[in-house]
């Protein structure tokens, strides 16, 4: 007999599980990787395309041209990329040197920059990156000035979008002899890394720290500033004003090595609105394409790139899909999977170091299951394979530069969408909340 | 040689002072009229003696390497951040955040440092000849913190490997910061540091503290503690 069941909706089986998880254990959630939950993202947009008023460029014939420059504001050297889709920071520690080393190949094969972490720079990634962006984090673990003077770019990394406000916890089943000794810590330990940094706080101490920075480097290097997306129109605001040549600005669908789950699922906003209110300031101060902007946070495909360009974006970087393009979450190795009580497209266990594919983890044995070699050639197919689309998208908008596509070539598919891009909802002319004068 | 920096742009002298031309003889140099300007001598990287004198602003010394740097008056915020080697002496006080982060050298305060001084230090030696703030050497990962004063709320809080000696009062310790037997090793341990440096004191006067290494793994019975 068909039992007559009705869920609670304030209380479905997942939410009672989860108290129950809670009641027995008495503890949070820590896992990796970023949002779960559904929020209104890039595919709640489309590009219109040309038509009478717009003219189609030809397809495998003229050029659409995807380099950009960033950090030419005050930097006596700035950067040059082919394209405009640049590897996040992520962390030695919470991935592994070969890990790292492949990031590093697969971004220079494709002419693009890779991004340090909490931990410092490997010589690994150092030497395989063509062009390398060190972070200066609140930690400041392995930071010197020899590695400062050796990379391409510095980020001051303010918060990420996974956690805008939190520090971070590298549990300690991932210290291993070399990640305790780069961070000057006792193997085996829980690392904390700071949520604030120790000797400056706000707008205006960071403009002193940006001219030490400089003065260091003798004002040679791009002075990249990142911050979580939480308040992004006045934290872009307060970044230019303290000097930064290029802002990077990370969703909430942004990934981690291990964090809360309650953050990841419950501060920040989605990278879609988050990037609107960033153009917005920039625009108002006069400064779009003066101080370049970077969009991270769920970028998977070409489309998404394109329209985060269409909306105002200089380049967009990417974390959680460069370790899915170095095997991360792949068929592979699923006993692995199973010992950890999850299975291929579902794993978010960064944080135990037992990543099954060898990317999350310092376990020498897991490692060795990532070739660098290979996994930077998957990588570079992969950055490939979101050029193209890149490029298609803005050839059948009629752009010759891929920066030139423009909100005009978009249209939302969402009321939420359309507010939170400021575009208009397919077939009207509204964009919810914004007046025309 | 002098430079002035009410004639000489600080870049100037920065970029002269990070690029020592080593067939030059030139090893001594004196700054005056900093006017408490930042980033003053910052990544130095030769075994140069430089004095400064006057105020200075956010970050003097920051960074060093190898250089000897003393100053001639007060000292803003992060003096010696993320220092690496050398020695910096800072005649008068210091503001928040000396020392933060360093990794080695010697960082001597002669008057008083305000809070955070030492803040997750890693493996610089600081002897503050005065008292330092609250918060001093939080999250502290490696290093001596020296204090012959004494040192206000919080000292130590969630300290690592780091040592604090004080010889006056401590208002309170922070988190997972206990006071620790204070050894022959560390009676030798000090006076090594004090005879190096040509400070006449007596290491046995001061107290050491350390990490009790509760919260080195995240346990739920300890959610008092965080």
């Amino acid at each position: 007999m068909k039992k007559d069941l009705k869920e609670f909706k304030t209380f479905p089986s997942s939410v009672i599980k989860e108290i129950h998880r809670a009641a027995n254990e008495g503890i949070y959630k820590i896992r990796g990787l970023g949002a779960k939950r559904k929020v209104p993202d890039f595919d709640d947009l489309v590009f219109l395309g040309a038509s009478m008023s717009r003219y189609p460029l030809e397809g495998y014939r003229e050029k659409c041209n995807t380099s950009v420059i960033l950090g030419d504001r005050f930097a006596k050297k700035p950067i040059k990329l082919d394209i405009p889709i640049t590897i996040a920071g992520m962390s030695f520690g919470a991935l592994g040197a070969n890990a790292k080393e492949a990031l590093g190949r697969g971004a220079s094969a494709m002419g693009t920059s890779t991004t340090t972490g909490d931990g410092g720079m490997t010589k690994e990634e150092r030497s395989s990156s063509k062009y390398l962006i060190y972070q200066l984090l609140p930690s400041r673990y392995g930071m010197n000035p020899e590695d400062l003077r050796k990379a391409d770019a510095i980020e001051v990394v303010v918060g990420q979008g996974a956690k805008p406000g939190g520090g971070g916890m590298l549990l300690g089943q991932k210290i291993n002899k070399r990640v305790a000794a780069m961070r000057t810590l006792p193997e085996g330990i829980d690392q904390r890394s700071a949520c604030r940094h120790p000797d400056w706080t706000g707008p205006d101490d960071l403009e002193i720290k940006i001219q030490e920075l400089r003065e260091i480097t003798n004002w040679e290097k791009p002075i990249y500033v990142k911050v979580g997306a939480a308040r992004p129109y006045y934290d872009t605001t307060l970044a230019i004003k303290a000097g930064a040549d290029v802002v990077v600005l990370d969703g909430m669908q942004g990934g981690t090595a291990a964090t809360q789950d309650v953050f990841i699922e419950h501060v920040g906003i989605p990278t879609l609105g988050a990037l609107r209110e960033s153009v917005d300031a920039l625009k108002e101060l006069n400064m779009h394409r003066k101080v370049q902007l970077i969009i991270s946070g769920g970028i998977r495909t070409g489309a998404d790139v394109a329209k985060a360009l269409a909306m105002g974006a200089d380049a967009v970087s990417i974390g959680s899909a460069a370790m899915m393009a170095l095997n991360c979450n792949a068929d592979l190795y699923r006993e692995d999977y199973e010992k950890l009580g999850t299975e291929p497209g579902f794993c978010h266990h960064c944080h135990t170091g037992k990543c099954p594919v060898g990317v999350a983890t310092q376990d020498p044995v897991l490692e060795k299951r990532l070739n660098p070699v290979d996994g930077g050639k998957r990588l570079k197919n992969y950055l490939s394979t979101l050029t193209l689309e890149l490029q298609t998208l803005a050839r059948a908008n009629g752009k010759s530069d891929v920066r030139n596509l423009e909100p005009e070539d978009l249209a939302a598919l969402t009321v939420e969408a359309a507010a939170m891009a400021r575009v208009p909802l397919a077939g009207t002319d509204w964009i919810p909340g914004f007046k025309k004068y | 040689m002098n430079f002035d920096l009410n004639k000489k742009k600080l870049r100037e002298v920065n970029n002269y002072l990070q690029n020592i031309d080593r067939k030059d003889n030139k090893r001594k140099f004196e700054l005056s009229n900093p006017q408490g300007q930042h980033a003053i001598c910052v990544g130095l990287k030769d075994e140069i003696d430089v004095t400064i004198k006057g105020h200075t602003g956010y970050y003097c010394a920051g960074m060093n390497q190898k250089a000897n740097i003393t100053v001639h008056g007060n000292v803003g915020t992060g003096v010696a951040e993320n220092m690496m080697s050398g020695k910096v002496i800072i005649k008068g006080n210091a503001s928040q955040s000396a020392g933060a982060t360093g990794n080695g050298g010697t960082l001597i305060i002669e008057g008083d440092a305000s809070s955070r001084c030492g803040i997750s230090m890693k493996g610089i030696n600081i002897l503050v000849k005065g008292s330092v703030g609250h918060m001093s050497a939080f999250m502290a990962q490696k290093g001596n913190l020296i204090v012959f004063g004494d040192a206000d709320s919080d000292l130590g809080d969630s300290i690592y490997e780091a040592k604090i000696f004080v010889k006056g009062k401590v208002k309170s310790l922070g988190a997972d910061c206990v006071e620790k037997k204070m050894d022959e090793k560390n009676i030798n341990e000090l006076n090594k540091i004090f005879k190096e440096l040509n400070i006449s004191e007596d290491p046995k006067k001061f107290k050491r503290y350390g990490s009790a290494r509760k919260l080195y793994h995240f346990k739920i019975d300890n959610l008092s503690s965080y």
